[in-house]
């Protein structure tokens, strides 16, 4: 028990529930810290609301980077995608160095406002450090334990299933923590086309110069970030307590 | 019975295997010798069709093994290889179970089957069953890397230098037990090394391959009384033919039975070779030969060895 209450995931959830539960009740709080703002409550969305939005963009997007970046990793690990592998790298590349901003202000003329022009940006934007990271932990399998299954009958199929991406999994999801955690700060800047996120009172609080209302945006974002970190570190110091996955040597 | 008929396989301009044929019966411990890069290894890989030949047909028991489908032609064939290849994340016990999962048996069989494999290899079942392989050491590693390819009892077996990584003891201790189960479960055994005392003391018959070519295929005894070439005769070593000789026979088939001596007791199982080690050691000329339970049987003399 006295393990749980010291645990900070835990601590970090309630914290960032709490925050969201009670923010709409906070206007004498920033209205005595802020007394020079005329509104020093960010009314607009409720703080729930706009974390919910926040959620499904971030969640939405990286569900799709981890689909499509996982998946072009397995592709060109195999021998039939082996020839793609530096083409895949540097369109990944190049869609980690446009800023997420530029890819924004492409994207609305050609989709118009809203959550999809985020969507498409956060999705480039999160795919190299999946990519990158699944391929290094394909690669890092022993090509000794490739070999030793194709021998004792395994399909390729099972192979993947069953001895790669187990052991790549640590990588692979060190990989998704890097790539969600971004875009959950990248996530605010969506808020300029549209998106219904927690930048929406910090654009706005940047645009009338209402630290209140940026406040308001960036210590749920903040919070969120640190309890996604801590639920991801959970997750892999699980997979490494249940399974050893060094190789013997 | 493994045949393998004019095979040859090239690697863009070279030839790893150059127009190879080799018949290995049934039962048999064939054991493929040769250098670094002599083509040993494909020899064994093609036999799985881990690699293709590129011309030239294998068969086991009459059926080609290219037109066999790869996982039913590898699963009843044991594959071992040097850096052993258990999968880290999985138990001994799903190691050893590998094959049987594939093929579906039921999971108390292949726990069962994983446990009679572990004792047969020396390792408690109670103890290893549930260890991970980073765990073991090298030698317990490579006794699971060998029952793991015998869990679905397989005729054939693969070993491809299974001992090269192991310090002497343990090697010669894995000598003994392979040759033991080879033995008493009339396994077809195609085992590569680049070690003739390990070529010498398992093999039936020994294969001894040099750029990619087959030179000499004979048994331990005809390999050094008439080597093919020099290749040979410096594979087998010049300067210790003699000792060689004298470690493929047990000392009782030369030993002179019921006669008492009273030198230090040898078993009867021991080598020729060991019984002279022991003559100049106790500087004797006869030692006393004793059965496994320490019972006399007879004695050795010095004079013995030089018998032909």
């Amino acid at each position: 028990m006295t393990m749980r209450l010291r645990d900070p995931l835990l601590w970090a959830s309630l914290a960032l529930t709490a925050l969201a539960a009670l923010m709409p009740h906070s206007k004498p709080l920033f209205a005595a810290l802020f007394p020079g703002l005329a509104r020093p409550l960010f009314e607009l969305d409720g703080c729930a609301d706009l974390l919910a939005g926040h959620l499904l963009l971030v969640g939405a997007s990286s569900g799709a980077a981890i689909l499509l970046g996982v998946g072009a990793a397995i592709f060109v690990t195999r021998p039939a995608g082996a020839e793609f592998r530096s083409l895949v790298a540097t369109i990944v590349a190049i869609g980690q160095t446009f800023p997420p901003v530029a890819v924004l202000a492409v994207a609305v003329p050609v989709i118009g406002f809203g959550f999809y022009p985020a969507f498409i940006a956060l999705l480039l934007y999160g795919l190299l450090p999946i990519v990158d990271t699944a391929i290094a932990g394909l690669d890092a399998v022993p090509a000794t334990l490739r070999d030793a299954a194709r021998g004792m009958g395994m399909s390729e199929g099972a192979i993947l299933r069953k001895v790669e991406l187990p052991l790549a999994a640590p990588a692979i999801i060190g990989g998704i923590r890097i790539s969600v955690i971004i875009n959950v700060g990248t996530a605010t800047v969506a808020s300029t086309v549209g998106a219904r996120t927690l930048g929406l009172p910090i654009i706005i609080g940047l645009d009338a110069a209402n630290p209140a209302y940026i406040l308001q945006g960036a210590i749920p974002v903040a919070l969120l970030a640190i309890v996604l970190d801590l639920a991801f570190g959970r997750l892999l110091t699980a997979l490494q307590r249940r399974r050893h996955s060094r190789p013997g040597g | 019975m493994i045949e393998i008929e004019h095979v040859t396989q090239r690697y863009g301009a070279s030839v790893a295997v150059d127009d190879l044929s080799l018949e290995i019966a049934a039962g048999e411990f064939c054991v493929i010798i040769g250098t670094s890069g002599a083509g040993k290894s494909t020899v064994l890989r093609m036999i799985n069709q881990l690699a293709r030949q590129s011309s030239g047909a294998i068969r086991i028991d009459g059926e080609d093994v290219s037109r066999l489908p790869l996982a039913q032609l590898r699963r009843r064939i044991g594959y071992v290889i040097q850096s052993i290849g258990l999968f880290p994340h999985w138990t001994v016990a799903r190691n050893v179970g590998a094959v049987p999962e594939l093929l579906g048996w039921p999971k108390a069989r292949t726990r069962a089957r994983a446990a009679e494999l572990l004792a047969a290899l020396k390792l408690a079942p109670g103890a290893f069953l549930d260890r991970y392989p980073h765990e073991l050491s090298i030698g317990q590693q490579q006794r699971v890397g060998i029952a793991r390819a015998l869990a679905a009892d397989p005729d054939i077996l693969l070993m491809d230098e299974p001992f090269g990584a192991l310090d002497p003891i343990t090697r010669q201790a894995l000598q003994a037990e392979i040759a033991e189960i080879q033995r008493s479960n009339r396994k077809t055994v195609v085992f590569v090394t680049h070690d003739m005392d390990e070529a010498l003391r398992l093999a039936s018959r020994i294969a001894v391959m040099d750029q990619g070519q087959l030179v000499q295929a004979a048994t331990p005894l005809e390999l050094l009384s008439a080597p093919a070439n020099d290749f040979v005769r410096d594979l087998v070593g010049r300067d210790d033919l003699g000792l060689k000789l004298l470690g493929l026979a047990a000392v009782e088939r030369r030993m002179r039975p019921g006669e008492p001596a009273p030198g230090p007791p040898l078993a009867a199982g021991a080598s020729l070779r060991e019984a002279l080690s022991r003559m100049v050691a106790e500087g004797c000329d006869r030692l006393a030969v004793v059965d496994a339970e320490g019972r006399p049987l007879g004695a050795i003399h010095l004079a013995d060895l030089l018998r032909r």
